[in-house]
């Protein structure tokens, strides 16, 4: 009868051997497919029990902190509410995260110490995460949101050195609070107003005028043109075959570049688009970060690209179906987000050096020691130091005594641009206005845009912008 | 080296997997190695000692290893039930005290275990009507449609632990008797031996009514293992791969028209392929499937650590139990979560090494009886490890049997000493005779 024993060994091995194929296929091969499946939550109940790190301003005050409940787990508490609703985000089990809680989860959990990781654990002491201080800063933000008034738009400053970004307001916004309450998510979620959009980096508008801008860059620094060129601002002159009209219906006769900017002449700009040509164009918008989701550190769901869109997707500015000369001037079939017009003011005003935009500024541990510093980081050279003093210069013209000049401050002198699109008919107008401060020594540069306004972006965005810098500058 | 000398000797691994295994937890839990731990810890040291002296004065020849394995296992299982509730580690402590007295009543008892032969029909009476208690009104307990317990006042039992040892105890008996009848007997029809009725007949009907009774109260893990069983020592007995296909076959038809006619069994199997579908939320459905592999998933290569696996979220009305049965039917689960894979992998080496020697026992036997009682033990001792560690890792349909000595439950371990008491008296016979030939 042995024999027969030992077959049956035989056949028990091999049964758990397949016990030890099923275990290293659950833990293993289809691992990561068990942890995406949408029941299942362990790792969100994990983190639930890890205290998250505290997220501060600027000036240290706390944004954002975990207070532990009764059942030992932790709950997120926002003390500034929403003032700064998008940028920051939620944590919330159920709802998932979004915003800063999201792009800096690993830190904000202590995810990021794997060694740190395992010696809480022999030791016994739950992983702690760290702190976040942010580079915002709480009053200008404040008086950004004061500024919107409630009215839907977006407002965002950063420092064009270094590309901290200081405001960053979206209006509607919401309660991060608020979140946990019943219903509450599925209702901002199914919100037409979209109070849970980030405006800065999620919302595509039509530039207009601000364009001018990136079509002055290239112009410049392209060795094309100079502020004193001369181009013709006549009226409806014919751009790709088709008149193009001047704000106000206004004429202008041969017209340097500096005037053309201060005045915002359309088709002076379409001129000079034309001239440049796609390719010069392209290669200017691709170093200000155009046609690439905005550089920021929030989330990739929640950074779009700029640039032309046919049909909501995302085509290069040498393609055919661009019409270059309304291109230049902002129109065409331009989308940008707020923030990547921020970029083109800051480009400007850091002597043609673009520094990557971010809202953190370091990580804390819980000890107070310096875990990680982001450090500034050029994104690109955009053009030449001369060329953005030129430019620079023309813009501080438009503050002047162009169509800026509500955004005048007193014996700090600014380099701006108005931009007014107009965008259908259910809607007046898409007003911007982008800028940056001290003209000769920038510290802050920063772009407005409010949705379906009526007035201009000289009338509506520019006083907020001026309101934002003031504060900046204090 | 003497045999119990080699088995103290490996008793020493099993306290030092115990005493880290300790520490582990109290580390995790407190920050501080408590006085109670210890205690806790010594205790159990003790019962090992004890065990092994009882083995030492009553079976001296008896298999060195086969204790050791089971004590590893089950200080194992101590620690991970103390991990999930200290409670449960407390009660489970005292029934190793109370199997341990039924060990060595059992040894002293049935020092001639071969008088079981003489009542292999009370036995199986006893062992079928043990399978109908769980339906008698009053005591019968009924789990998830299952009827597994029975419950007198604040004391419950699983009656089927129990009833496999004295099927087994049956089984043996009677085939030693007839297996050469079986295979001489039998007529040949289409190649395949079919054997002589009227001495497979009694057989069958035992069986049969074994297996109506297992579907009648619904336990279709001990179905399993008293089928697999009851295969295993038929082929040992009779050495006839055909009587094997001839009972899984009728083992597959009779699985299919169940699938068709019983709605639990059709939720099992359903629940089975598709863990994550449509019976995900519903009662009785795939819950604790999923959450277990979801927990198995969570430990990967190497776990997150003693003491670190999230059972329960929240408490009081929003408590949500993540691993249904932990400490029962998922205990591999939170095995696998918390060693991850290598520490599973340990364990189920753990249970092959003690498989072997329960074969190894029953090859040394001289005579059929113990043969065939050796070879029954163990298989459905190793069946009942396959059925349940299967079953949480999705290799096959999950039904809720324990984990022999790792997981929580009276019944189970009391029914585990009488195996273990048995598989080393069979042993401790056949190396004494070895020793001493007369």
């Amino acid at each position: 009868m042995n024999t027969p024993i030992t077959r049956l060994y035989i056949v028990f091995l091999l049964l758990f051997g397949v016990l030890v194929v099923g275990t290293s296929w659950n833990t293993v091969f289809r691992a990561d497919e068990l942890r995406n499946k949408p029941q299942n939550r362990r790792q969100l109940l994990e983190q639930q029990r890890i205290r998250r790190g505290t997220i501060r301003a600027a000036d240290g005050s706390v944004l954002a902190r975990s207070v532990r409940r009764s059942d030992d787990t932790f709950t997120r508490l926002y003390p500034q509410n929403g003032l700064f609703a998008q940028a920051l985000g939620y944590s919330f089990t159920r709802y998932g995260r979004a915003g800063l809680e999201q792009s800096r989860n690993d830190a904000l959990t202590g995810t990021t110490n794997e060694l740190g990781t395992i010696f809480d654990r022999l030791s016994g002491t739950q992983p702690e995460g760290d702190d976040v201080r942010t580079t915002l800063d709480a009053s200008a933000q404040r008086v950004a949101l004061q500024g919107l008034a409630g009215r839907k738009g977006a407002v965002v400053a950063l420092d064009p050195q270094t590309g901290a970004i200081k405001v960053m307001a979206s209006v509607p916004g919401y309660d991060p609070n608020a979140i946990g309450e019943p219903g509450r998510f599925t209702r901002l979620n199914q919100d037409q107003d979209a109070p849970l959009l980030n405006r800065n980096t999620q919302a595509g508008y039509t530039p207009g005028s601000t364009f001018k801008v990136v079509t002055a860059i290239a112009a410049i620094d392209s060795g094309e043109f100079t502020p004193n060129s001369l181009v013709s601002g006549r009226n409806l002159k014919p751009i790709s075959g088709v008149p193009l009209r001047n704000f106000g219906g206004e004429s202008f006769g041969l017209i340097t570049l500096t005037d053309a900017l201060t005045h915002s002449v359309n088709t002076a700009w379409a001129t000079v688009g034309e001239k440049l040509g796609k390719r010069t164009m392209a290669k200017y918008m691709n170093r200000l970060g155009f046609d690439e989701p905005v550089q920021v550190d929030l989330p990739p769901e929640e950074r779009r690209a700029s640039g032309e869109f046919v049909g909501g997707k995302l085509i290069r500015p040498t393609s055919g179906v661009v019409d270059v000369g309304r291109m230049a001037i902002g129109q065409d079939k331009l989308n940008v987000t707020p923030l990547q017009m921020a970029m083109v003011s800051a480009a400007v005003a850091n002597g043609g050096r673009l520094m990557e935009p971010h809202l953190t500024d370091r990580i804390v541990d819980r000890d107070g020691r310096t875990v990680d510093r982001i450090q500034p980081r050029e994104m690109s050279n955009v053009m030449s130091a001369q060329s953005a003093g030129e430019v620079a210069g023309m813009m501080g013209k438009v503050v002047e005594e162009g169509t800026g000049t509500a955004a005048a401050l007193e014996g700090i002198s600014v380099g701006g641009k108005t931009g007014t699109a107009e965008v259908g008919h259910s809607c007046p107008n898409q007003v911007w206005f982008i800028a940056f401060a001290p003209l000769h020594d920038p510290k802050v540069a920063i772009a407005v845009t409010i949705e379906c306004s009526a007035g201009t972006g000289g009338d509506v965005a520019a006083p907020i912008a001026k309101n934002v810098m003031q504060e900046l500058l204090k | 080296m003497s045999a119990r000398n080699r088995e103290l000797l490996a008793l020493v691994p099993a306290s030092l997997l115990l005493t880290a295994g300790f520490a582990a937890v109290f580390i995790e839990r407190d920050n501080v190695l408590s006085n109670v731990s210890l205690t806790f810890g010594g205790i159990f040291l003790g019962l090992c000692l004890a065990v092994h002296i009882v083995i030492r004065f009553t079976l001296p020849h008896a298999d060195p290893y086969l204790f050791p394995l089971f004590a590893v296992l089950a200080c194992f299982g101590l620690v991970m039930i103390y991990r999930i509730d200290e409670n449960l580690a407390r009660e489970q402590a005292q029934w190793f005290v109370f199997g341990l007295i039924l060990f060595t009543a059992t040894i002293i008892l049935l020092r001639d275990y071969r008088v079981l032969e003489r009542y292999r029909y009370t036995i199986a009476a006893g062992g079928i009507a043990l399978l109908l208690l769980p339906r008698v009104p009053g005591i019968g307990q009924n789990v998830n449609g299952a009827y597994l317990g029975v419950g007198i006042g604040p004391l419950s039992f699983q009656p089927a632990e129990f009833a496999k040892i004295a099927i087994i105890i049956f089984l043996a008996s009677y085939l030693r008797d007839t297996r050469q009848l079986l295979v001489t007997g039998g007529r040949k029809f289409l190649g395949i031996t079919i054997p002589p009725l009227k001495h497979f007949g009694p057989l069958l009907l035992v069986w049969g009514v074994a297996m109506a009774m297992l579907f009648f109260i619904q336990d279709i893990g001990s179905s399993l293992m008293f089928f697999g069983g009851f295969l295993a020592v038929l082929y040992v007995a009779t050495n006839r791969i055909s009587f094997v296909a001839i009972g899984l076959s009728l083992f597959a038809v009779g699985s299919w028209v169940l699938y068709n006619i019983r709605p639990t069994i059709t939720n099992r199997i359903d629940a089975w392929q598709h863990p994550f579908g449509a019976l995900y939320d519903k009662p009785g459905g795939s819950y604790q499937l999923a959450q277990s592999l979801f927990a198995q998933a969570d430990g990967g290569l190497f776990g997150s650590g003693f003491g670190q696996s999230l059972l329960t979220v929240g408490t009081g009305d929003d408590k949500i139990v993540l691993l249904p049965a932990a400490q029962t039917d998922l205990i591999y689960s939170v095995i696998t979560n918390e060693l991850g894979l290598l520490g599973a992998a340990a364990v189920i080496c753990t249970y092959l090494l003690a498989v072997e020697r329960g074969f190894k026992i029953a090859t040394l036997a001289r005579d059929s009886f113990s043969k065939l009682l050796a070879t029954g033990l163990t298989a459905v001792f190793a069946l009942q490890v396959f059925v349940i560690v299967g079953g949480v890792t999705q290799v096959i349909p999950l039904t809720g049997v324990t984990l022999p000595f790792i997981s929580y439950g009276g019944s189970s371990i009391l029914a585990n000493f009488v195996l273990l008491a048995l598989l080393l008296l069979i042993s401790e016979r056949a190396r004494a005779d070895a020793e001493a030939p007369t």
